[in-house]
């Protein structure tokens, strides 16, 4: 099969995904709890965000024994993270046949200058972007789908929310650009005409854009859904609350019915205790600088 | 009776209803999303179920009342279009699964028939009345199987990736995932038979 056609499946598995939740769990009975919940794809991993900020140290790719064992969980896709630059746990990942691989800013970056050429892959990977450079150079690197970094592990949307309105906002602008003025645009943002080109003709990205960091309740998913955000990643919210299961319901059905407030007001009763939250001023650590 | 302007509702819980919607909207058909119950108090010619998750899509039908009414609306005879997950909701069987969902089609389905996304693949074949068209399958189902009076219209390596059966159309692939009009087409022709 010819490398495009391997990058249009993977991009059209991101698709796929649209208007669903993907969900962070642990353990295969996590992974259990969110398929029956409606989770759209899981994010396997051996500690939620929270949890690693709260350990801090080195955090690396997960055991591939604990991913096999969601795999077998459950029917959906099984996404899983490896750290930004580090092919060697990517060819990893690829050799355990995972359907989607998060190059992540929630892990130490194993390299601070270049990202992994995810054109070498036959997987799809996806990636953070704070803004649309970001999100175009990843792009160009072979990612078939970008999602925000809000600060995971935090449960403050405040980053997620200024990430997605600035993609906008740049996506907006191109889209009024002359023609003669794309050539040094896409200098500045540095990466090829053609995907800005792509950006000024058709107002979006070449690929899916999904909300991440942050979210913890279905007012958190409908706020990124309303601001254009094609589904949603949650991370610590969920198993970090009172009661998942029926918060990650809720969550889901919010996506899906993201403009209805009254529907939304009764999702939002007694879903118990949320996760409890950092405030962007308190932490000492912005995972989000990490990859540029 | 010939419909100048069908209706056609797009399924839009979870996935590529969009897609589906953009295609319709190209050919002439009117679109409405189905999102919640009160979607369904306008009248409707033709019905369609999107690609995504059918797991997703199955719980949402449930949790948003719409799982009856669409159901009854079905077995009624209301011509509806499947593609991936919309076939899974339709079977009436799936080989590796327990639950069934609208169970309206007499066929067994087999879910992620060909793994998980390295299995993904692209094709062109045959499809009964339209000639060769692009293929798209995303961690796809397969039709194992599929009862008398049940039309196959497209194999893929013998395999059945398209059928119809009276009032349904049933597709393994995507054929909202690529520019080429013509399953949809024949989606909307059906209907124009239909009334």
């Amino acid at each position: 099969m010819s490398d495009q056609n391997r990058y249009e499946l993977n991009k059209n598995l991101a698709q796929m995904l649209k208007g669903g939740v993907i969900m962070d769990v642990t353990t295969p009975e996590q992974a259990k709890i969110a398929e029956a919940a409606g989770a759209a794809a899981v994010m396997a991993l051996e500690r939620i965000p929270a949890d690693i900020r709260a350990a801090g140290g080195v955090s690396r790719m997960s055991d591939p024994k604990m991913i096999k064992g969601i795999q077998d969980a459950v029917s959906i896709p099984v996404m899983a993270k490896c750290r930004i630059g580090h092919f060697a746990e990517a060819q990893i990942l690829q050799a355990i046949e995972i359907d989607y691989i998060d190059e992540s800013e929630v892990l130490s970056p194993a390299d601070d200058i270049f990202h992994i050429n995810k054109r070498e892959f036959d997987v799809p990977f996806v990636c953070g972007a704070k803004d649309l450079g970001e999100a175009l150079r990843r792009i160009e690197e072979g990612a078939s789908m970008i999602r925000t970094k809000g600060e995971p592990g935090t449960g403050d949307i405040v980053q997620a929310v200024r990430h997605m309105r600035l993609m906008n906002q740049e996506i907006a602008r191109i889209s009024s650009m002359r023609e003669d003025e794309l050539f040094n645009h896409a200098k500045e943002l540095q990466v090829s005409y053609d995907l800005v080109r792509f950006v000024h003709d058709h107002k979006k990205l070449p690929v899916v854009n999904f909300a991440a960091g942050g979210v913890a309740t279905p007012a958190d998913a409908a706020l990124m859904m309303q601001l254009g955000a094609e589904g949603v990643f949650v991370g610590s919210g969920i198993f970090k609350s009172g009661n998942p299961a029926k918060r990650a319901a809720a969550i889901v059905q919010a996506v899906t019915n993201y403009t209805d407030a009254k529907l939304i007001a009764k999702l939002s009763e007694d879903l118990g205790e949320a996760m409890v939250g950092i405030n962007e001023q308190e932490i000492a650590l912005l995972m989000a600088e990490r990859g540029k | 009776m010939e419909i100048s302007k069908p209706q056609i509702g797009v399924l839009a819980v979870q996935g590529a209803f969009i897609e589906h919607e953009r295609i319709l909207k190209s050919l002439g058909a009117e679109v409405f999303e189905i999102r919640q119950l009160r979607d369904l108090d306008r009248h409707l010619d033709g019905l369609v179920l999107p690609g995504g998750e059918s797991t997703v899509q199955g719980k949402l039908l449930h949790d948003l009342g719409l799982f009856e009414p669409l159901k009854n609306l079905i077995e009624k005879g209301l011509p509806t279009f499947g593609t991936c997950a919309g076939l899974i909701l339709l079977a009436n069987k799936l080989s590796n699964d327990s639950h069934t969902y609208f169970g309206a089609l007499p066929a067994t389905v087999e879910r992620n028939a060909y793994g998980r996304q390295l299995g993904s693949f692209y094709a062109e074949e045959n499809f009964e009345g339209i000639g060769k068209v692009p293929m798209t399958f995303i961690r796809a189902p397969l039709i194992q199987s599929a009862s008398e009076g049940v039309q196959v219209l497209a194999t893929v390596n013998d395999q059945i990736v398209a059928i119809r059966y009276k009032n349904q159309l049933a597709i393994s692939f995507h054929p909202e995932l690529n520019e080429d009009l013509r399953v949809h087409r024949y989606f909307l022709e059906m209907i124009s038979h239909f009334y």
